[in-house]
């Protein structure tokens, strides 16, 4: 009887341990909520990107191609935008405003392209000015080749850091085997420029014959979220996995992330794409979902409007359909909170420089998060 | 020997007909296979399983099998709002895949013969064509 006792507590003991151990794997639902979503703009497809202008307008790209200003409750259209190649998850993707746009009034833009000579399209990015409801002063500043016809994989998140530089996604547009491990090819790569888009000598490969010069990292997969860390100003990505795998990492110059030769995913037919998940001289994620939750935006939450959540991280979930709250200790995630539940699909996040958080849902529009005092 | 000559060639000609016709539909879906595994398996999964409350299913779908023509439009366009499969109501967006008529008609000729699905008259790119928003 007394062993069985002790068998009991001690079972006790090791599923309490367990069960703490992967407590980040798992979501959880909060018992009450704090805010409410209100819905400041309606009637959006896919929207993309969203930034906030001086005059305290959104500028909100749609995926199919239109640009929308929202300004002082009025929704009306840009002329002038860059002409996408709309198919499979290519088109008008990400939006960020120049770290000086007061001065400079430059604004970056992502977007699936034709252009080339081979049919199909891939990931360009463009800069260029807003005069009135036009955009002016357009310019490539980088178009990855060769062009595909395959639908999937364009990445396309923009981020400048502290010292001025661009960072941006290009995911491996379905060609796993070919693209991500090979820095003298575009896609699957993270890449950094000078916002006029020279590319910086420093660069990890910048001295690499054949190497395409403006990669930062690979090995990447389709990275469709991007932030600068507030505090240490690092930047930060997630990225989409297979089935499952999707992760985050902390961009590292010249780093590698192991895709396909590593990864916590496996195909879509179920079929395990690798059996190892580390390997050396490749980096592993500081956190990763299984299942995916499948990432689109991300944002860190620095202002005041929300006490509980400084500090942390929010993730829109497309798969899942909510807003995906990450408390972190340091560079390790502690706890994962379900936020907006079925809310539909959250492609952005962003905190506005009023200090809101601002959610894009596909099909719905953006909301507002307003706590409730 | 006029009415053999006759009987004889309106036989193959309908053989041949239906050959024809067999080898085509099995092509496009072979064709289709691949525009599946490109632009669909992500959400609706390698089997057509779907995800529930999120993704319709298209394996063992009454809806695809009786809305032949909202199915094709779907996705040509895309689709938003309410639709029920199988018993269960989805509310979701599905984006326009920017397909070409021949990958759309590929592309439904396999989901059709796949997973349970069968017996729908092939998909020809005319009647994708014809299908407006």
């Amino acid at each position: 009887m007394k062993n069985s006792i002790k068998a009991l507590y001690l079972f006790v003991v090791m599923t309490n341990l367990s069960c703490g151990q992967k407590a980040n794997n798992d979501v959880n639902t909060p018992s009450e909520t704090t805010f409410t979503a209100e819905l400041i703009i309606d009637g959006l497809q896919i929207p993309w990107g969203m930034v906030f202008l001086p005059d305290g307008s959104i500028l909100i790209s749609e995926k199919s191609g239109e640009l929308i200003l929202f300004k002082d409750g009025q929704k009306s259209t840009i002329t002038n935008g860059p002409a996408v190649y709309n198919r499979g998850q290519g088109g008008l993707l990400d939006i960020e405003l120049h770290p000086d746009y007061e001065n400079t009034g430059w604004i970056y833009f992502s977007f699936a392209s034709e252009e080339g000579e081979d049919k199909g399209g891939n990931t360009a990015i463009m800069r260029a000015k807003l005069n009135g409801n036009s955009l002016t002063n357009k310019e490539i500043l980088y178009k990855a080749s060769p062009n595909t016809t395959k639908g999937q994989h364009f990445g396309s998140r923009l981020e400048f850091d502290d010292q001025g530089y661009l960072y941006f996604s290009i995911g491996e547009r379905g060609e796993r085997d070919i693209n991500p491990q090979d820095i003298t090819r575009d896609c699957g790569k993270i890449y950094r420029i000078y916002d006029d888009g020279r590319i910086p000598e420093d660069n990890p490969f910048f001295n690499e014959s054949n190497a395409k010069k403006a990669i930062y990292t690979y090995g990447n997969r389709n990275p469709q979220g991007m932030v600068k860390h507030p505090e240490t100003g690092a930047i930060w990505i997630h990225e989409h996995g297979p089935q499952g795998g999707d992760e985050i990492n902390i961009v590292k110059k010249g780093a590698n992330y192991g895709w396909p030769v590593i990864t916590y995913g496996i195909n879509y037919s179920g079929t395990p794409i690798t059996d190892i998940t580390e390997m050396e001289g490749m980096e592993q994620p500081i956190h990763y979902w299984v299942p995916s939750i499948a990432p689109s935006g991300m944002t860190f939450v620095t202002s005041d409007k929300y006490p509980a959540w400084k500090g942390n991280l929010l993730v829109g979930s497309l798969s899942f359909q909510y807003l995906e709250r990450l408390e972190l200790n340091g560079n390790e995630v502690t706890y994962r909170e379900k936020l907006m539940e079925d809310i539909g699909r959250v492609r952005n996040v962003r905190q506005g420089p009023d200090g809101f958080i601002y959610v894009a849902v596909e099909g719905k529009g953006i909301y507002k998060l307003v706590p409730i005092q | 020997m006029k009415f053999f000559i006759s009987s004889y060639l309106i036989t193959v000609s309908f053989l041949a007909y239906f050959l024809f016709q067999d080898k085509e539909l099995h092509d496009s879906i072979q064709r289709g296979k691949d525009i599946y595994s490109d632009f669909c398996v992500t959400c609706h999964l390698a089997n057509g399983e779907g995800v529930a409350y999120t993704y319709p299913p298209l394996a063992n779908s009454d809806y695809l099998m009786n809305n032949r023509e909202a199915s094709i439009q779907g996705v040509k366009y895309g689709r938003m709002g309410e639709l029920t499969v199988n018993g269960v109501t989805y509310n979701n967006t599905m984006m326009p895949l920017g397909l070409e008529d021949e990958e759309i008609a590929d592309v439904m000729n396999y989901v059709l013969n796949s997973w349970g699905n069968s017996g729908a008259k092939m998909v020809t790119v005319q009647e994708v064509n014809s299908i407006v928003k």
